[in-house]
């Protein structure tokens, strides 16, 4: 297909998803002209289907400097999107129920802590029933993070994409990348509806992203989970914080409309082919039973939903936060395992900066996509 | 109230002209059955302690307590 | 409970006592599984325990169902009342919700033979209390004998509003206004279908004769009735309206603490939805309906849909296309022969094709004109979540173009009933705003469970594999 309007960019940005839009914000900010291209709309995965938790709390230590710096711009993120994302700093709690919970805790703080950061805190029985009073009695302890919390995720979505739009980046929804065409000095996005050229390349295609480094030959040991979520109908306040557990798989809130979103990673059934997901009701049993086991006056409160996002894993859960090894010009932004809502903009800001060449303080060593060919890969954590 | 066995308690409520089975959770505003099928969610109120229940799907029972609903309703227990 | 049924028939109306006898009948282990106490749908409810008297009242229409209850009895079909469904999937898994136990089990066909909903046209008051849909007093006169005592405004499109005032004003009801919507120009855009339906004579005769009934009795009709409102503080208290004479416009308003409304109906299909099966958006009907093929199947492999959950045919076409999903189903599971399958469905096929030639006619007669398909700014669309049709033009006016992304930013269809009211309205607006044809929407996705499923309920639930 030959196109003869130009659709000249700096920067082609694939993925309209919150890491994209993050990028796209910055880079605008940065005075570049940039596109971003997205094969459904906005949000339809894993942007609008997650949890929302701003969690620097029981992060992997690699992640640490990068959520605590993103925690900074998530407490004013109205002076960078002009929207509060209804974002609220209530802070966040993992629950201790025995006492190899209570041990595992100390450990983390204590690492915390040898790296020299403050915000996790181990909080005593009587600290953790006065955060969380409708708490089951048999918990001993928490890890705690007083300004952690959570945002709604398509709303932020919108903020960052509207913020974006009124700096002029362009967005093209329904426009599924076919193939990558390198130029002497950039690269040609080809979709359905035309080419996009640009002299950079960022690959936040998220559930799809492995996808992109195909077409890159750049292969990568990504694999696509859909988290399972699962919301109750409205209920009367009685929860501030955000409830997580040092054993069990579970993210508890309750939002500021009164209902409760229950996650916590349990993964859904999913059809790459169709792009759908199934709710896999074994393991919804097992959140079931989570939540009636730490917040047992819940149980004849009634779910009224539940769903899952697709999203692209790492086999050591970080990242890929990474100029490409083979292709010129290109940037990676994927594989956040189920924990990338709360670094979005931070990330956005990282690859802007690596972009225009004016590379920061953070470091990106632990998220280079060449650590997968070599043998002394990350080890998985968490 | 003495309602006959088998009817539903949306049925039973609206025959004692309740003028209004719930107070929404958003604006407080008032509402009352209108589906009758199961479909609407309107009739929702507080049966025998619990929250949320559609009243056009539970058949009323000797002794059942029947609670207008207001807003989000209770947590008991 | 049965763990070896092979073919679930989901809803105990006309379609799914029709298939689950026939089904039974020809060998197969069917159950038949429904939210009520007793069979009938809502077209035959509570018919099994109904005094003489007020099936008496109901008429003929409602008495018929006599057969079709008196066959599943004998049939051998198994019948589960009280069960609801809360979750199919693709596999047929389905997950049921019965004596407060939540169960899923998994079934080699599925039948799904939901019925139809009253169509949820929003317009000004429409959240009031006294004001409630006409099929909705309909369920409370058949299973509890409970009528409007302090009399009523019916309003809304077609034969129901005639039918049900005529019941009233035997029951002994004032019935103070009957309003129809639908404007005079739906009978020339109906007019040229009249020929095909065969039915077409006789149905506008009865017409005729209730209209003639309830004028006889002193309660006026008003034809082409536009700026349908009704007001009132906690209560509804009047409605207002324009109507449309041989004479112009004429703005009236009636006090009133009872509006019953009735818009036509649409198939139900938020378990078709659930399982992943396709939708068609119907434009005769002006919402979604059911992709199927003559006998039922959907885009599901093993899941068929029967009676107006796949397209509105009303009570006899849903018994035919009951049996002709019963048949496909027990040659699917070997039980007869393509042939056989083939044979046995002529009659029912000749017979639900001469049903519903009239549905063409209808449709266009009763066709909902856009006034009412697309309300006011300051109207509530969502009535769970109180989102108004306002918010969702500046939503979509704002780059959420489409129903999910509306649904995304606004809760619109998030709420308990999860979009059954709102769905089609949504539709129209975006439609409407984008000046697109409604078919390019999307349906909103839906999301097990689909009807609420408790936390203690789900933690017990038992598995098929178990």
């Amino acid at each position: 297909m030959t196109n003869a309007t130009a659709k000249i960019f700096d920067t082609v940005i694939v993925g309209g998803g919150l890491m994209g839009s993050s990028t796209a914000l910055q880079l605008a900010l940065a005075g570049q002209r940039v596109v971003v291209l997205e094969k459904d709309h906005p949000g339809r995965h894993a942007s609008g289907s997650n949890a929302g938790g701003l969690r620097r709390l029981n992060r992997h230590p690699a992640e640490i400097p990068l959520a605590v710096a993103a925690a900074e711009m998530w407490r004013n993120i109205a002076a960078l999107v002009d929207s509060d994302c209804d974002v609220k700093l209530c802070g966040q709690v993992r629950v201790a129920e025995s006492t190899a919970d209570l041990e595992m805790l100390q450990k983390r703080v204590a690492l915390v802590r040898s790296l020299g950061y403050e915000h996790e805190q181990l909080i005593d029985r009587d600290q953790l029933y006065r955060l969380v009073p409708t708490l089951a009695p048999h918990c001993l302890g928490a890890l705690y993070a007083a300004g952690d919390g959570f945002a709604r995720p398509y709303h932020t979505l919108t903020a960052f994409r509207r913020k974006a739009e009124s700096l002029g980046v362009v967005f093209h929804s329904g426009h599924r990348v076919q193939a990558l065409e390198q130029l002497a000095a950039g690269w040609r996005v080809v979709t359905e509806h035309g080419g996009f050229t640009g002299r950079t390349l960022v690959n936040a295609a998220g559930a799809w992203a492995d996808r992109i480094c195909a077409l890159l030959d750049e292969p990568v040991p990504m694999t696509v989970g859909a988290p399972m979520m699962m919301v109750t109908e409205r209920l009367p306040h009685f929860l501030d914080l955000v409830v997580g557990a040092a054993s069990r798989m579970l993210s508890f809130k309750q939002m500021q409309n009164g209902t409760v979103l229950i996650g916590g990673a349990h993964l859904a059934a999913h059809d790459m082919a169709h792009e759908t997901t199934a709710i896999d009701f074994t393991k919804l049993r097992e959140s079931a039973r989570t939540v009636r086991a730490l917040f047992p006056h819940m149980k004849s409160v009634r779910i009224v939903r539940a769903w899952a996002g697709l999203e692209a894993f790492m086999p050591d859960r970080l990242p890929v936060i990474s100029e490409s090894a083979r292709a010129p010009g290109v940037f990676h932004a994927f594989g956040f395992s189920a924990h990338g809502f709360q670094l979005a903009p931070i990330i956005g800001r990282i690859l802007a900066e690596h972009i225009t060449g004016r590379p920061g303080p953070l470091r990106l060593e632990a998220f280079r996509i060449e650590r997968f060919n070599t043998t002394n890969a990350i080890a998985e954590s968490q | 109230m003495r309602v006959p066995a088998g009817e539903s308690v949306a049925a039973a409520v609206l025959v004692h002209a309740l003028d209004h089975t719930r107070t929404t959770p958003v604006s407080h505003a008032p509402r009352a059955p209108f589906c009758m099928m199961g479909v609407c969610f309107e009739c929702v109120m507080e049966i025998d302690g619990i929250a949320n229940r559609q009243a056009c799907l539970v058949p009323v029972a000797e002794g059942m307590q029947i609670r207008r609903q207001h807003g989000t309703g209770r947590i008991d227990e | 409970m049965s763990k070896s049924a092979r073919l679930a028939v989901i809803g105990a109306g006309p379609a799914g006592l029709s298939a689950a006898t026939l089904a039974a009948e020809l060998g197969l282990d069917v159950v038949l599984i429904d939210e009520q106490a007793s069979p009938g749908g809502q077209i035959y409810r509570a018919l099994a325990e109904a005094p003489a008297k007020r099936i008496d009242l109901l008429g003929d229409d409602y008495r018929r169902g006599r057969a079709l209850l008196r066959a599943l009895h004998t049939s051998g079909a198994e019948y589960w009342p009280d069960t609801s469904v809360w979750s199919l999937d693709q596999n047929r898994t389905l997950g049921i919700l019965r004596a407060g136990r939540a169960a899923m089990l998994q079934f080699e066909q599925v039948i799904i033979a939901g019925g139809a909903m009253e169509r949820p046209v929003p317009f000004p008051g429409w959240t009031l209390p006294g004001v409630m849909n006409l099929g909705a007093a309909q369920i409370l006169l058949k299973s509890a004998g409970v009528v409007p005592a302090g009399g009523t405004v019916i309003a809304g499109v077609g034969p129901l509003l005639l039918l049900v005032a005529r019941q009233y004003l035997r029951a002994g009801v004032a019935v103070k206004a009957v309003l129809e919507i639908s404007p005079r120009s739906n009978m020339l855009r109906a007019a040229p279908h009249l020929l095909r339906a065969t039915a077409g004579g006789s149905y506008l005769r009865r017409g005729v004769k209730y209209t003639a009934d309830i004028m006889r009795a002193g309660v006026p009709i008003h034809y082409g009735v536009s700026r349908l409102r009704a007001h009132g503080d906690r209560h509804i208290e009047s409605v207002e309206f324009a109507s449309h004479g041989w004479r112009g416009r004429c703005d009236r308003m009636l006090a009133t603490d009872s509006l019953l409304v009735h818009f036509g109906v649409t198939p139900r299909t938020s378990l078709v939805c659930a399982a992943g099966g396709r939708l068609a958006w119907d434009t005769s009907l002006q919402c979604w309906r059911t992709q199927v093929d003559q006998w039922g199947n959907t885009s599901v492999d093993g899941i068929a849909v029967a009676g107006d959950a796949a397209g509105i045919g009303g009570a006899i076409s849903a018994e035919h296309s009951g049996r002709l999903a019963a048949l496909a189903a027990a040659s699917s599971l070997g039980h007869i022969t393509a042939a056989e399958r083939d044979r046995l469905s002529h009659a029912d096929i000749a017979w639900r094709r001469k049903d519903l030639r009239i549905r063409p006619f209808l449709n266009a007669l009763y066709r909902i004109p856009p006034e009412f398909l697309v309300p006011d700014d300051a109207t509530i669309v969502c009535r769970c979540e109180e989102i108004t049709a306002g918010q969702i033009r500046a939503a979509v006016r704002e780059g959420h173009t489409d129903p999910n992304q509306v649904k995304f930013l606004l809760r619109c269809g998030m709420g308990p009933c999860q979009g059954r009211q709102c769905a089609s309205s949504v539709a129209h607006i975006v439609s409407a705003t984008r000046q697109i044809p409604a078919a390019a929407c999307a349906p909103f996705r839906v999301r097990p469970p689909i009807s609420p499923l408790s936390i203690e309920q789900l933690a017990e639930l038992s598995m098929a594999d178990e």
